[in-house]
C-alpha cells in the first residue's frame, strides 16, 4: 500500500527538465531511500513529495488525491519534513523550536493543549533531546541539532517523514547516530519515512527499500540486498565496484575496484 | 508578561504627556477636563488629546510595518523608511495636498503612494528572486526618488499648501485633529488584526520556506499579504503624522529583545512603536520649552546612530 505516490511527473527548474516522466509508489511503513550521483534529481524528487515543488506534468498524490490541490495545513498534519538546510533564529530555545511542529495541529483559536505538550515530550525523548531541551539550539554540536530538528518533524506527529540529506555535514558517528534515529521512529513508531542520502553503503543498511537514480530516471528499485549488484553500481554511479555481505549486517557491502 | 509591561509604560507616558507642556496639569484636573468640563478642557481635549492619541496610534503602525517587513527580510534594514515606502506614501500624500487640499483624500493619496513606492522597488530588484542588498539599495533610491517629487510639487503648490505640506512633512504631531485620530485608529484597528494573524507564519518563515511549507505554511500567500500589510500599516501612519524617521527600523529589534524570543514579536514592536512617538511628542514640547521641536527630530537624534551602529555589526560580520 501506498499513500504517497509520484505519477508520471516531470519536474524542474525554469526552463530546465530535471526528471521526466518518473512514477514512485513510498511503501507504507518502510524507510525508503534514495540515492544516485550528484545532481541526478533526488532531492528534486523528494521536493516534489513534499509538496515544495510543482510537477510541470504528471501529479505527486497523497492517499489519490493530487498533493498540489490539497490545502498545505492538512498535508501538514499527514506529511512532516525535514530540509537539507532549514534556519535555527537566533536565540531560539530547543523546546521552543521542537515546540513549533505543532503548529499545523493549532488554528487560531485553539491555542496549546495537553496533546501538543504531549506531542512534544515524546518526541524530545524518542530522539534523546528532553536533556537539551532548555539549551539554545546554536549551543548544540551538529548531531544534536540534527536530532532537535528530528525532533520537531517528529513533534509534528505525522505518518510520513521525508528528510532531505539528514547527515550531511556530520561525522561517521553522528551520521549512524541519526539514522539509527530514523531506523526507530519507522519500527517502533510506524512511521513511513523517505530520506535522500550520499553514503551508499550508509542507505543499504539503513534502507527497506532503495530508489537508485541517474540523470531524472529511477534505474533500480528493490530491496538492497536485490537491488545492490555491482552491475547496478556502474549504471548508476560509473564505478567499478564488487559487492560483498557486510560482515556485521549481511546488507551489501560496496568495495570499490582499485584502478588500472 | 513583556507587552502587558510594555501597554502600562504606554498609557503611562500617555497620561504624563496629558499633564505636561507649557500649561502643566495634575491629574486629576486632567480627569475633570476629560469627564467634567474643568479648566484645562480646551488644553486636553482639543490641543493635547487628539496628538498624543495619533502619536500612539500612528507609531504603533510604523512599529508594525517595521516589525514584519524585518522578519519577512530576516534582517533589521528592512523598514519602509529605509526600503523607500514612507517616502512613497510622503509623496502621495502631498501630491494630494497640493492637488486636491487637505482632507479626508490625504491618507488614500498616501496609501496609493506607498503601493507605487512598494511596487517599484519590488519590480527593480527583482532577478528570481530578491536579495536584501538589492532591495535596500533600490528602496533608498527609489526613496531619494520620491523626495526630489514632493520638493517639486512644493515649488510648484500654492503657498499656503505648500506651507501646509511643509509642517505635515517634518514627521509632527503639532496641530493634529480628531479626524487624524480617526484615521490612525481605524487604520490600526483595521491592518492591526491582520498584521497580529500573519504573525506566527511569520514566525515559521523564520526557520526557512521550506520548513515552514512543511509546518503548513502557505509561502507564497503570505509573503505577499505582508508586503500589502506593511505598506498599508506604513501609509496609514505616514498620512496622519507624516513620514516620521527610524520609528519603524527601531521598533521591531527593540520589542523582540523585550519580549526575549525568537519569532517577531509582533505585538511589543506595536507597543514600542506607541511609546517611541508619545516620548518623542513630549520631549518636543517640553524640552526646550517654550520652542516647539518637531517629534521626528527627536526620532531621528535616536534612530540615526542606531542605524550606524546596524550597519557597523553587519560589516563586522561580514554580512554588509
Amino acid at each position: 500500500m501506498s499513500r504517497l505516490e509520484a505519477r508520471d511527473v516531470t519536474l524542474g527548474y525554469g526552463g530546465r527538465t530535471v526528471v521526466e516522466d518518473l512514477s514512485l509508489a513510498v511503501p507504507d511503513g518502510r524507510v525508503t531511500v534514495i540515492i544516485g550521483p550528484n545532481a541526478c534529481g533526488k532531492s528534486t524528487l523528494l521536493r516534489a513529495l513534499a509538496r515544495l515543488l510543482a510537477p510541470s506534468a504528471g501529479a505527486v498524490t497523497l492517499d489519490g488525491k493530487a498533493i498540489a490541490r490539497q490545502p498545505t495545513r492538512e498535508v501538514a498534519r499527514v506529511l512532516g519534513l525535514l530540509p537539507q538546510t532549514p534556519i535555527a533564529p537566533e536565540g531560539i530555545a530547543v523546546a521552543d523550536l521542537v515546540a513549533r511542529g505543532r503548529s499545523p495541529h493549532q488554528g487560531a483559536f485553539r491555542q496549546w493543549s495537553v496533546a501538543d505538550e504531549a506531542a512534544v515530550e515524546a518526541a524530545l525523548a524518542a530522539t534523546g533531546t528532553a536533556d537539551l531541551a532548555g539549551l539554545r539550539v546554536e549551543e548544540l554540536s551538529g548531531g544534536q541539532r540534527q536530532r532537535v530538528w528530528i525532533a520537531m518533524a517528529l513533534a509534528q506527529d505525522t505518518p510520513l517523514l521525508l528528510l532531505d540529506e539528514p547527515t550531511t555535514f556530520l561525522d561517521l558517528r553522528h551520521q549512524i547516530e541519526v539514522l539509527s534515529l530514523v531506523r526507530r521512529l519507522n519500527r517502533d513508531l510506524g512511521r513511513t519515512v523517505v530520506m535522500v542520502l550520499h553514503d551508499i553503503g550508509l542507505a543499504c543498511r539503513y534502507a527497506d527499500h532503495l530508489v537508485a537514480m541517474r540523470e531524472g530516471q529511477i534505474l533500480a528499485m528493490g530491496a538492497p540486498g536485490e537491488v545492490v549488484t555491482s552491475d547496478t553500481i556502474r549504471r548508476v554511479f560509473d564505478l567499478e565496484a564488487r559487492v560483498i555481505p557486510d560482515p556485521e549486517t549481511g546488507t551489501p557491502l560496496v568495495i570499490p575496484l582499485r584502478e588500472g | 508578561m513583556a507587552s502587558a509591561g510594555l501597554a502600562l509604560a504606554l498609557v503611562a507616558l500617555m497620561g504624563a504627556s496629558l499633564c505636561l507642556g507649557d500649561y502643566s496639569l495634575n491629574l486629576g484636573q486632567v480627569w475633570q477636563a476629560v469627564f467634567g468640563d474643568g479648566d484645562g478642557a480646551f488644553v486636553v481635549t482639543t490641543l493635547r488629546a487628539p496628538r498624543i492619541l495619533t502619536g500612539a496610534f500612528a507609531g504603533a503602525c510604523f512599529g508594525l510595518s517595521g516589525a514584519m517587513l524585518q522578519s519577512l527580510a530576516r534582517n533589521p534594514l528592512a523598514s519602509p523608511d529605509l526600503l523607500g515606502f514612507t517616502q512613497g506614501a510622503g509623496l502621495g500624500a502631498v501630491a494630494t495636498i497640493v492637488l486636491v487640499g487637505s482632507g479626508d483624500w490625504v491618507t488614500a493619496g498616501a496609501v496609493g503612494g506607498g503601493l507605487l513606492a512598494a511596487a517599484l522597488v519590488g519590480l527593480l530588484s527583482w532577478r528570481g528572486g530578491f536579495r536584501i542588498w538589492r532591495v535596500v539599495l533600490v528602496g533608498i533610491g527609489v526613496g531619494f526618488t520620491f523626495w526630489a517629487g514632493i520638493d517639486l510639487l512644493m515649488t510648484r503648490g500654492d503657498i499656503f499648501e505648500a506651507a501646509a505640506a511643509t509642517q505635515w512633512l517634518t514627521g509632527s504631531l503639532n496641530s493634529r485633529l480628531w479626524s487624524h485620530v480617526a484615521v490612525s485608529g481605524i487604520g490600526l484597528a483595521v491592518l492591526g488584526p491582520v498584521a497580529l494573524g500573519l504573525g506566527r507564519s511569520l514566525d515559521h518563515l523564520g526557520l526557512g520556506e521550506d520548513t515552514a511549507a512543511g509546518l503548513g505554511v502557505r509561502v507564497g500567500a503570505v509573503r505577499i499579504a505582508t508586503a500589502i500589510t506593511a505598506v498599508l500599516l506604513a501609509a496609514v501612519a505616514v498620512s496622519a503624522c507624516g513620514p516620521v524617521a527610524f520609528v519603524a527600523l527601531v521598533a521591531g529589534p527593540l520589542g523582540r529583545r523585550i519580549a526575549g524570543g525568537p519569532g517577531p514579536a509582533l505585538g511589543p514592536a506595536a507597543l514600542i512603536g506607541a511609546a517611541l512617538l508619545v516620548a518623542a511628542d513630549l520631549s518636543g514640547r517640553t524640552v526646550v520649552a517654550p520652542m516647539q521641536l518637531p517629534a521626528g527630530l527627536f526620532t531621528a537624534l535616536l534612530g540615526a546612530p542606531y542605524l550606524l551602529w546596524l550597519l557597523a555589526i553587519q560589516i563586522r560580520k561580514g554580512t554588509l
